[in-house]
Formats: structure tokens, sequence, C-alpha cells
């Protein structure tokens, strides 16, 4: 049996895992792919929610029942003692009785990390802030290797808002462990912050800043679309404008071939055209369903049932 | 090298430890990371000539010998600062410090949005580059270069 590479382990943030460690990640979620072995009967998840996110919750909550585990958690912090003043650090260690491994989701950047030296159970980000999202940065990668079979050497265009998209900044450091060329679409005001430029400039990775799709070249392996949200814009004439020049259709993705990848980590607003579902690339509703898988294999590594 | 008033400086010490070349008006901010008691004798120089900085702060703290690692908190302030410990009016060890990998409580982490904002939680900051200075929050890992730096 291979190592587990999550034996005693918290993941927290995308930065804990070099490249090896990624690929044993990846290699291990394959064997979830149709698997129904009940691996975590007897174990309790706690999602531990303290601001909304629907979609993350449904699928934690599904990779844990799909082993055989139940689900405990709440979806807010409004009706629990949270509003009462008590500290993360105390939740944390009163969830501890309760449960085997805890998700954890908090607006406040830096919340997962503190959870994880709250308690001696395993704690998995479920987002924190616009700082860290390890699982879906993990979902992604797995959807690069299904859809064009390897996570190296890939060109990837990433478009939209790269400023505030956590998901972005994620994919982006650790694509840079793995020889991508990277070409990053945004209008000057969503441009990808300077801390992650640099990162990019020490790791010696390839990219190229553009504004325009147009500078994309044709045999790009994949287009990432992120979502152009109102409220980034003071200027609502501003957003329509960039929301439209920066939305993707048949007809300014037809150059590309029938081999593009077209991913988005959804919600989407009108970014990508609703006939895009029709393109053989179209990757959204796989990376969310992947999303289920991926989170089975972190769930029973982390508990070292795989 | 020894600035030519050295002796001088550090010969109003009985025991106790002499911080030079601290940067400008870095004096009173070095106290409180020292966390040197209101009721200590100290000496203090602000805005004085330096042939090497320009201008410097010189602090003269009687009757406590500092540590290395206090003095390495020191260095996050003022890199270029150096230290004499003073015994019975003699110099009996000079230091530069070195900063240290990782720095607990004594600085607000720059992001507003970290969790370390709750008074409850200290802080806890990675050096990621010592030239020039870069740190990481352990929490939230947000960067922080030198003039982002914000003490306690
Ligand atoms: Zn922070």
């Amino acid at each position: 049996m291979k190592k587990n590479p999550l034996l005693g382990r918290d993941v927290i943030s995308m930065r804990d895992f070099g490249p090896a460690e990624i690929r044993a990640i990846l290699d291990r979620c394959r064997g979830f792919e149709n698997n129904r072995k009940p691996l975590l009967q007897g174990k309790v998840l706690a999602n531990l929610f303290f601001e909304p996110s629907t979609r993350t919750r449904l699928s934690f909550d599904s990779a844990m029942k799909r082993l055989g585990g139940a689900t405990i958690g709440f979806s807010d912090s409004i009706s629990t003692s949270i509003s009462k003043g008590e500290s993360l650090w105390d939740t944390i260690r009163v969830a501890e009785g309760y449960c085997d491994v805890m998700v954890i989701r908090h607006p406040a950047e830096g919340s997962a990390r503190l959870a994880a030296e709250a308690t001696r159970l395993p704690v998995i980000n479920g987002g924190d802030g616009s700082n860290q999202h390890p699982t879906q940065t993990l979902l992604d990668l797995y959807t690069l290797k299904q859809r064009t079979g390897r996570i190296e050497g890939l060109k990837v265009a990433f478009v939209g808002d790269l400023k505030y998209g956590r998901t972005v900044h994620s994919l982006i450091r650790s694509l840079s462990h793995f020889d991508a060329r990277l070409w990053l679409v945004s209008p000057t005001s969503l441009c990808l912050p300077e801390d992650f430029l640099e990162d990019l400039r020490d790791s010696g990775t390839e990219h190229h800043i553009v504004d325009e799709l147009a500078a994309v070249p044709d045999d790009v392996d994949v287009l990432y679309l992120t979502r152009i949200q109102k409220e980034r814009f003071v200027d609502a004439i501003e957003y329509e404008r960039v929301r439209n020049a920066y939305q993707v259709n048949p007809e300014n993705v037809a150059r590309f071939g029938a081999k593009l990848t077209l991913m988005h980590p959804l919600p989407r607003l009108n970014e990508v055209h609703a006939a895009l579902d029709q393109h053989p690339g179209a990757a959204w509703f796989d990376q969310a369903h992947n999303g289920v898988i991926v989170r089975q294999a972190l769930l029973a590594l982390c508990l070292g049932a795989a | 090298m020894k600035p030519p008033n050295a002796k001088m400086q550090v010969s109003a010490v009985r025991s106790g430890t002499v911080i030079d070349h601290l940067g400008p008006r870095t004096a009173f901010k070095a106290l409180k990371i020292l966390g040197i008691a209101a009721d200590a004798t100290v000496l203090i120089g602000v805005n004085l000539d330096s042939s090497k900085l320009g201008k410097k702060d010189i602090l003269k703290i009687e009757g406590r010998e500092l540590t290395e690692a206090e003095m390495n908190k020191v260095a996050l302030l003022s890199p270029q600062a150096t230290f004499s410990v003073i015994r019975d009016f003699k110099v009996v060890k000079k230091f530069s410090p070195t900063l240290p990998d990782t720095v607990e409580g004594l600085i607000r982490c720059v992001n507003p949005a970290c969790i370390t904002q709750d008074p409850r939680v200290t802080g806890r900051f990675l050096v990621a580059a010592k030239k020039p200075l870069k740190l990481r929050c352990y929490f939230c890992e947000r960067s922080m270069r030198e003039n982002e730096i914000e003490f306690l």
C-alpha cells in the first residue's frame, strides 16, 4: 500500500503541499471515482460553517455520507454561541468532543490555521475569507488532470477577475510547481496582485499579463474563467463594459479548437455564454462533481482509512 | 566599525546595554518592544548625527543585559542596530543582531480581515526574506514589507 500523504495532517493551505505531495493526493483521488465502500462508517464529520456556502457544505456532506460516515454542523454563525462572543478556539475545542474530523468555513483569514492549532483532530479548510480554499484547488487540479491527462507543462489562461479570486490565486501558485505557462487576462483594475506576481517571478514561471482574450495563443490548453462581480466596481458603466469585454462565447473560443478545456469555479454570472455548455471542453459541472470525489479522498486520507 | 564618539557614549553606563545605530525615531519603539519598564534608568538619544546613517537614535539601558533573543527582536525594527553589553564600565560583549525565523506577538498583521485582529489571538509571523525584510503572517499568509510593519 502506498504511503498516505495526509496521515496525521490537516488540509489548511496549498502552501503546505509540495509538488510530490500534490501528485500523491491526486493519485489517491482516482480510487474514489466509483467508491461505495463504507470506509468511514462510525465516523462523524463536523461541518462548522461560520458563513453560508451551500455548495461546499453539500459537497462535504455528500462525500462523508458516500463513505458511510455521518455529519453534524451548522451553516452560519447567527444561530450559534459564536454570536454570543465565544472565541473560535473555544468553539473548536468543544466540537472536538463531537466528531472525528472538522471542516471549517469562516470569513476571517487564517481562521482555519487557528482551528487546526486548537485541536488534535484533522481540520480541513473549507475557505477562510479571501485566503485559501485548498479543496477547490485540488478539485481544479484533479479536473485538469482528468481532462488533459497531466498537470505538468500546461498552457493555462486565467480570464476575468484575477485580483479578488482566491480560487485563481491558489491554483496559479500550485501550477507554478508544474512548469505551467500562464496568460493572465484581466482589466488593469482586476490584475493579479503584486505578491503573486512576485512569486511567479521567483519560481521562474512563464507568465504573460494581457488585457484581452485575443492576446492568448491558439494552442492554449485551458481557459480558466472567473466571475466578475458587480461589487468590485464603483462605476456601473465600467462594470457593464468589463463583463461584456471578458465574456467567453462560442465565437471567441472557436480558434482554440475542440481540445480546449474550459473551466469555471461556479456560480457563474454572464461571463460564460450558455451555449458553451455544449462545448466538448466545458468542464464546470465535472469540477463540481469531482469536488465530492476529492473530498472523499481527503476525508479518508486524513482519517487514515485509505 | 566604531563610531568616533563610541567611547564617550558607552562610558555613561555602569552595567547594562547600549544600543547604537538605531534608525532615527525608533528608540521609543525599541523600548516598547523590549518591555523596558517606565521606572528603568534609560538615556535616550534621538536624531543624533551619524556618519553611517545620517541620523540615528541611541539607547543606554542601565542595569539590564539584553539577551540575544531580545536584541534580535530589535532587528525587526532596525536591522542595522548594534549592541554593547557593559559590566563595570567595560564592554564585555558586542553583538550585531540577526533576524529571528519567527516572531510571536509584537506586530499587528497588516490584513484587516486576519483572525489575529481578534485580541484573544496572538499573532505569529514567519520571516520570509531578510533583505529586504519580508514577513508573512502564519495565519492569513499575507506578506508584509518593512514599511508595512506596525508594532503593537
Ligand atoms: Zn494575518
